[in-house]
């Protein structure tokens, strides 16, 4: 089995503050992590390779710095990690994003499963997923939360609002994965070892036989015009203590409002 | 403080010390509380590799050393005493196959033992032989190809939860101490059976129990070392996880130490936070100096006994001691400044205080310890070595 996580590092979005002059994030002193959801779709990955083995390779769209987001991932237990590193990928909305991994997934070839978060933090689109699907001409399936293979199809718990629908689909396919898939993985000291030394492979537009009408800013659809901070909703409150402290206390508050 | 420490043993403490953080203080008090065995994190700590840090890597583990195992340890006891102490007994029972094994012996156990699949335990204390452990009355009878062994061991550290013992018993009781011998017990052999799960006060994540022998036959193959040599591997085995101990004390301490200051920070009487008051930052400022000492003596003992040197029982015994008395203080002191606060099971200070008593008593009390240390010194300046 061959399976191909796709993961995004993004900013630590506890503290992300955004410029009200210009509309655009600061960055400073925000760290990088990896989408939280990525790391569930790894976690889904190492998973199945525990139980039926293969290889884990990670993939990711970024500037240098995201090489580290790939180590990281390999001090978990992906096996190989390979960097869509292009000046010329840079300002990409989800229909380029798409489109520029579904090149370097058609180079990597013979793959199994591909694994996406369900969305990203920072974007909170959830379309890159199910887009990718499209391009690669693969069923998905959405928000899984568990994950079985049988007679080399896979069996697979979706999460709706009201329950869960188990649905099979045939491979190769992408699933999109939310927490409910288990605890995010943790690193071992080999795999930090390991990581440490892993080749991380860097590709560009000529590597992944990209159009270059199609990548970055200019094959984007879309445009973010403005970032604001929505104004504060009037007053809020925060309540402490034990459940039951905070259950009384807003208990008391609500009497109060209703005059009682 | 910066201790120089090299790539690979940042590693070892931040894999460490994130398992502790994600998978050991979120169940700490549910583990104290209902006196649970933490068979999921200590998988965990084997899927990170951390039972294989001082297997060599012939059998499968990392190569490391005392030093390095050590690093992990005092994550871990940041995390929780209870779980560390299963972790840190486990090593107790495999050092003796490490350093008095044949091959065959070390080929059988420590791949297991590094993976982590197989848990193991050191079994030296009974009933009438604590402090006074040449008092022991196990005997493991010479049958042909067999030991039989009949007896009991007492109060021996996750009795019935490890696959693999080792177990000091006499061969020849005329002897004495030169008569004692070490065997490896598996969980399962013929006439091995395991007493009651002790009640303890602290470290309850931890199990405590007896193990019974009754006409319980092992093959020969099973001595470690030759016939005789039980107290020599029993007494080197100890060299090797007292600074283990000592270490385990500088976590939990250190624990205690985080709680306090996060508390004296954000505690308002008088109209000021608790920490401005010298009381209590004198208070804090003691802990983390005492802290700071131990913890440094310890990585300095680690670092030693990682020269393989012949003798290091006096260096182990002072990290074990002075790691263990500092963190007696400092959880006490932990209690102290929480106030009634700490004195609540919503706190985990308390259950700092309770575990730490046991740090001045397993492996050899604190008496013991400092009986040691002085012995050593009068051996030194008899032989005229000081000048």
């Amino acid at each position: 089995m061959k399976y191909i996580v796709c993961l995004k590092q993004v900013p630590e979005t506890e503290g992300v503050k955004i410029n009200p002059e210009t509309g655009t994030l600061i960055r400073e002193g925000v760290k990088s992590i990896i989408n939280p959801y990525d790391l569930y779709a790894l976690e889904a990955a190492l998973q199945m390779k525990k139980q039926y083995g293969g290889e884990i390779i990670v993939l990711s769209m970024g500037p240098p710095q995201v090489e580290e987001a790939l180590r990281e991932a390999i001090s978990y237990g992906a096996d190989e990690a390979i960097l869509l590193c292009d000046r010329a990928f840079a300002g990409a909305d989800t229909l380029a994003t798409s489109y520029t991994l579904a090149q370097a997934i058609k180079k990597i070839g013979n793959f199994d499963v591909i694994f996406c978060g369900k969305q990203a933090i920072d974007g909170e689109t959830a379309q890159v997923g199910p887009e990718l699907a499209q391009r690669l001409d693969i069923p998905y399936i959405t928000y899984i939360r568990k994950i079985e293979l049988k007679n080399n199809t896979l069996l697979v718990e979706r999460l709706l609002d009201d329950g869960y629908q188990v649905v099979q689909i045939n491979l190769p396919a992408l699933l999109t994965v939310i927490k409910e898939i288990g605890e995010p993985p943790l690193p071992s000291i080999r795999g930090k070892m390991r990581a440490k030394k892993a080749k991380i492979l860097l590709w560009t537009t000529q590597d992944i036989k990209a159009d270059s009408e199609k990548i970055g800013l200019k094959g984007s659809a879309t445009q973010v015009v403005k970032i604001f901070s929505p104004p504060s909703r009037g007053e809020r409150q925060m309540l402490t203590g034990s459940l039951e402290q905070q259950a009384r206390e807003l208990k008391d508050k609500l009497m109060t409002i209703m005059g009682k | 403080m910066i201790y120089s420490l090299t790539e690979e043993q940042e590693m070892i403490q931040e894999v460490a010390r994130r398992i502790a953080k994600e998978k050991i203080i979120p169940k700490r008090k549910e583990l104290d509380e209902n006196e649970i065995f933490p068979r999921e994190i200590l998988k965990e700590m084997a899927e990170a590799d951390l039972f294989g840090i001082f297997i060599p890597e012939t059998y499968g583990g990392l190569g490391f050393g005392t030093f390095e195992t050590c690093l992990a340890l005092e994550q871990i006891a940041w995390g929780c005493a209870g779980v560390a102490t299963t972790y840190a007994a486990s090593s107790l029972g495999a050092y003796p196959i490490l350093l008095f094994g044949n091959q065959e012996q070390k080929q059988t156990y420590l791949p297991f033992i590094a993976r982590g699949e197989k848990i193991t335990a050191f079994g030296l204390t009974e009933a009438n032989a604590g402090s006074d452990a040449s008092a022991i009355q196990t005997t493991a009878i010479n049958d042909g190809d067999y030991y039989v062994l009949n007896g009991a061991k007492q109060w021996i550290t996750n009795a019935g939860e490890a696959d693999i013992y080792t177990i000091i018993a006499l061969t020849d009781k005329k002897k004495g101490v030169r008569g004692a011998s070490a065997f490896i017990l598996e969980k399962g052999d013929e006439g091995f059976f395991f007493g009651k799960k002790e009640k303890k006060m602290g470290i309850r994540a931890s199990v405590t129990g007896s193990l019974i022998f009754e006409d319980c036959r092992i093959p020969k193959e099973r001595l470690l070392g030759k016939e005789g040599m039980g107290f020599i591997i029993a007494l080197r085995t100890l060299d090797y996880a007292r600074p283990g101990v000592g270490i385990l004390g500088v976590g939990l301490a250190q624990a205690a130490l985080d709680e306090s200051v996060k508390f004296a920070k954000q505690r308002k009487q008088f109209g000021q936070p608790i920490i401005s008051f010298q009381a209590i930052s004198h208070m804090l400022a003691d802990m983390a100096t005492e802290i700071e000492a131990a913890r440094a003596l310890t990585y300095a003992v680690c670092k030693y006994i990682d020269t393989n040197p012949k003798d290091f029982s006096k260096y182990a015994a002072m990290a074990k001691l002075f790691g263990s008395d500092i963190a007696m203080k400092a959880t006490l002191n932990a209690v102290q400044i929480l106030g009634g606060h700490g004195y609540m099971r919503d706190y985990p200070v308390e259950k700092m205080m309770r575990d730490a008593k046991i740090l001045q008593i397993y492996e050899g009390t604190n008496q013991i310890q400092r009986n040691i240390i002085a012995q050593v010194l009068n051996k030194e300046y008899g032989k005229g070595q000081i000048k």
